[in-house]
């Protein structure tokens, strides 16, 4: 596996180059460790077909999401104009994003506050780079396999992006499966809200355990997402059914780097 | 003579009844912050005439979908007729556009009358539904007592008024028939309509002409009075969706669902930090509230979007938390505003106008914390509303109250808040860490 290159807006700038792009890898993806894993997929692709991006590195802050879903608006501002000063500075044009959540935020509630950007998720991404023929994806390990695709809220119905993973997952000769609850219809996997950070509340189930149980009904091999917290949550989901040898939680970006052999 | 005076001090009287009511509710509605909602208008009217006239989101299910669009269809059709009911009533004239129209008024008479056969069959579907099969969103707890009641009221009475309408033009038919008709005779032996010409007959064939009049009298009366008595109903009702089904849909949110409004008392306030040359706008000294503790902190178009809620529940049965057991239903969301609502308006009538502190509020007393902080922000309910109410946006300024004005958030909410604002994420790590991923294996 060749090693990642991964440069920094900072280093980019020092050396005289201007970024097309700006890799926005989020919360999730910078400290939790399975969803590094998905960051590391996004930035092998990127790699591959060696796209001009950089990250911000310890530049990056949280977008003020889950502040902003809780309530806390104050705290969601200060964020939100902390890293429009950032993007700002460095006069950035695109980003895509590696979570759904900080898509949102960047793409709807920041140009208000003074940051325009054009944002885009990494599974747009991925088709973009699909259709203009820079990425050749071959079924390789999927062929064949039965996978389901889990719409993140925060990209489905907040932003009618639905097509996007699914056209990318229809490139793996797999079988792709949809739940009686997809697309506009989609059941939240439990974690928006802020809910990822606090017990739920007093009720006879769990939201997430809810939701892979409809998943795991179809016997898929995959269970297909687009964001890190719906991974950790559906990953939780398919343990709680003693499931996790038999259908593997993955990321779009994870499908696509692992077929290619990236 | 007599009844053209009795017919005309109920019209002038239900009117001047509802139009108070309605002055009311409207006045209910202005007592939310203003807002404007004035941008694209053409995508509007095209949103509104999908979604609230065309009923477009009502038919991804499509069994209630059917049945709801015999009734709305009867509904709207029907008010075509009430023109002649009404000259009727004024004048004393029987049928009076019978004979000018001729063929176009057989074949509208008769196409309400279809429709209202297709009312029936949807009303007594609704009435199962809910009392027989029980369809879970339909008899979940907020709906105990006067909302359960009031759907079925409604059911009733549109099952009565169609029972009229079949009464007055069943045994019109035998009369006319037999010549014996107050409508203008024009030697066709019928009046023609699909139904009640077969109809008639065989329920009323063999009765006696003075009995015929009074049932066909009782069936015209029946109907207008059901008519009067429905719309003075409508204000108390959540079967008020008829009328503001359509302004609630023009007026919706047609931004992005995912984007939350960006409080600008808060912008105000943040923004000098980052933008030395930023004046703010709003006086420093004045004291400002964040968020919603009672109706009045909501916007109006909130306040219309509680007045549209007709109880059906879709937002309920997709929300995952209620799915999954817990209190939150933004169903119950939107019937406690408009509780809470009518509740400061009957106490401004109380009091002269002005609102009395009565200790009370939204937050707390009708809708508890529990609730709102189960939220998972999802916009499922919001999806699912056939006629595109929010509840999310209310839950969210419930949060902001909960947050920046009382502190008092779930302690794990807290703990995110301070690592977000000590670390720059939701979690204990240090922001110089934020890089490390590049060079781990």
């Amino acid at each position: 596996m060749e090693t990642l290159k991964v440069p920094t807006m900072q280093e980019k700038i020092a050396n005289g180059e201007t970024p097309d792009i700006l890799f926005w890898v989020g919360c999730s993806g910078s400290f939790d460790d399975r969803a590094k894993k998905i960051t590391k997929a996004i930035v092998r692709i990127l790699n591959h077909v060696g796209a001009n991006f950089a990250v911000l590195g310890v530049e990056e802050s949280c977008t003020g999401d889950p502040a902003k879903r809780s309530g806390n608006e104050f705290l969601f501002q200060m964020q939100a104009m902390q890293n429009i000063t950032i993007l700002n500075g460095y006069d950035v044009k695109k980003i895509v994003t590696g979570c759904p959540h900080c898509f949102n935020t960047i793409k709807n509630e920041y140009p208000e506050l003074g940051g325009k950007y054009e944002v885009i998720h990494h599974t747009e991404l991925v088709q973009q780079l699909i259709n203009e023929g820079k990425l050749k994806v071959q079924g390789g390990e999927f062929k064949g396999k039965k996978i389901v695709f889990h719409d993140p809220c925060y990209l489905g119905r907040a932003n009618d992006v639905y097509e996007a993973p699914r056209d990318v997952i229809s490139k793996l000769d797999a079988e792709l499966v949809e739940m009686k609850r997809s697309k506009a219809n989609g059941l939240c996997c439990g974690a928006g809200g802020a809910q990822m950070f606090k017990e739920a509340e007093k009720g006879n189930k769990e939201v997430n355990v809810e939701r892979a149980e409809e998943a795991l009904s179809h016997n898929p091999d995959i269970i297909a997402v687009g964001c890190p917290f719906c991974n950790t949550m559906m990953t939780d989901g398919v343990k709680h059914f003693n499931k996790e040898d038999k259908t593997k939680v993955l990321d779009v970006a994870e499908l696509i780097a692992s077929a290619n052999d990236l | 003579m007599i009844s053209s005076i009795i017919f005309i001090a109920l019209l002038i009287g239900s009117s001047t009844f509802f139009f108070i009511n309605a002055k009311k509710i409207r006045r209910n509605i202005l007592l939310g912050k203003d807002i404007s909602i004035k941008d694209n208008k053409g995508e509007r009217l095209k949103t509104m005439m999908l979604v609230a006239l065309g009923q477009k989101k009502m038919f991804t299910r499509p069994i209630p979908a059917i049945l709801h669009l015999f009734l709305y269809a009867a509904f709207v059709i029907t008010q075509i007729e009430l023109i002649e009911i009404v000259f009727d009533g004024i004048t004393g004239h029987h049928r009076a556009f019978r004979a000018s129209l001729g063929g176009f008024y057989t074949f509208m008479v008769s196409f309400i009358e279809i429709l209202s056969v297709l009312a029936f069959i949807g009303t007594v579907a609704f009435l199962a539904r809910r009392n027989l099969l029980k369809v879970p969103r339909l008899v979940k707890s907020e709906l105990n007592g006067w909302p359960k009641l009031d759907a079925n009221i409604i059911l009733i009475m549109e099952i009565t008024l169609i029972c009229f309408i079949f009464m007055m033009n069943g045994a019109d038919e035998v009369l006319y028939s037999r010549g014996q008709s107050h409508a203008e005779n024009l030697g066709d032996g019928s009046l023609g309509l699909t139904i009640s010409s077969h109809l008639g007959p065989l329920i009323y064939g063999g009765m006696p002409n003075a009995g015929l009049h009074v049932i066909e009298r009782i069936g015209w009366w029946g109907h207008i009075m059901m008519v009067f008595a429905f719309l003075n109903y409508l204000p108390k009702s959540k079967h008020l969706h008829v009328l503001l089904a359509f302004p609630n849909v023009y007026f919706s949110n047609l931004k992005a669902k995912g984007q939350f409004t960006n409080l600008f008392e808060v912008t105000d306030v943040v923004k000098p930090n980052f933008d030395p040359a930023y004046q703010p706008v709003l006086d420093p000294n004045a004291v400002i509230k964040f968020g919603v503790k009672d109706v009045t902190d909501l916007t109006w178009k909130n306040l219309l979007d509680a007045y549209s809620c007709t109880e059906c529940g879709r937002c309920t049965s997709a929300c995952p938390q209620n799915i999954t057991g817990k209190a939150l239903s933004p169903r119950k969301i939107m019937m406690d505003t408009r509780d809470r609502l009518e509740e400061v308006g009957k106490n401004i009538d109380k009091n002269g106008g002005t609102f009395v502190d009565d200790g009370k509020s939204l937050l707390g007393d009708y809708i508890k914390h529990e609730e709102i902080w189960a939220c998972n922000t999802c916009n499922a309910c919001v999806q699912e509303c056939p006629v595109n109410i929010d509840p999310l946006a209310i839950i969210v300024g419930l949060r902001q109250q909960l947050v920046l004005e009382q502190s008092s958030a779930p302690n794990e909410l807290n703990g995110m808040f301070s690592n977000l604002e000590n670390n720059g994420a939701p979690w204990q790590f240090s922001p110089a860490d934020r890089a490390n991923w590049i060079n781990e294996n």
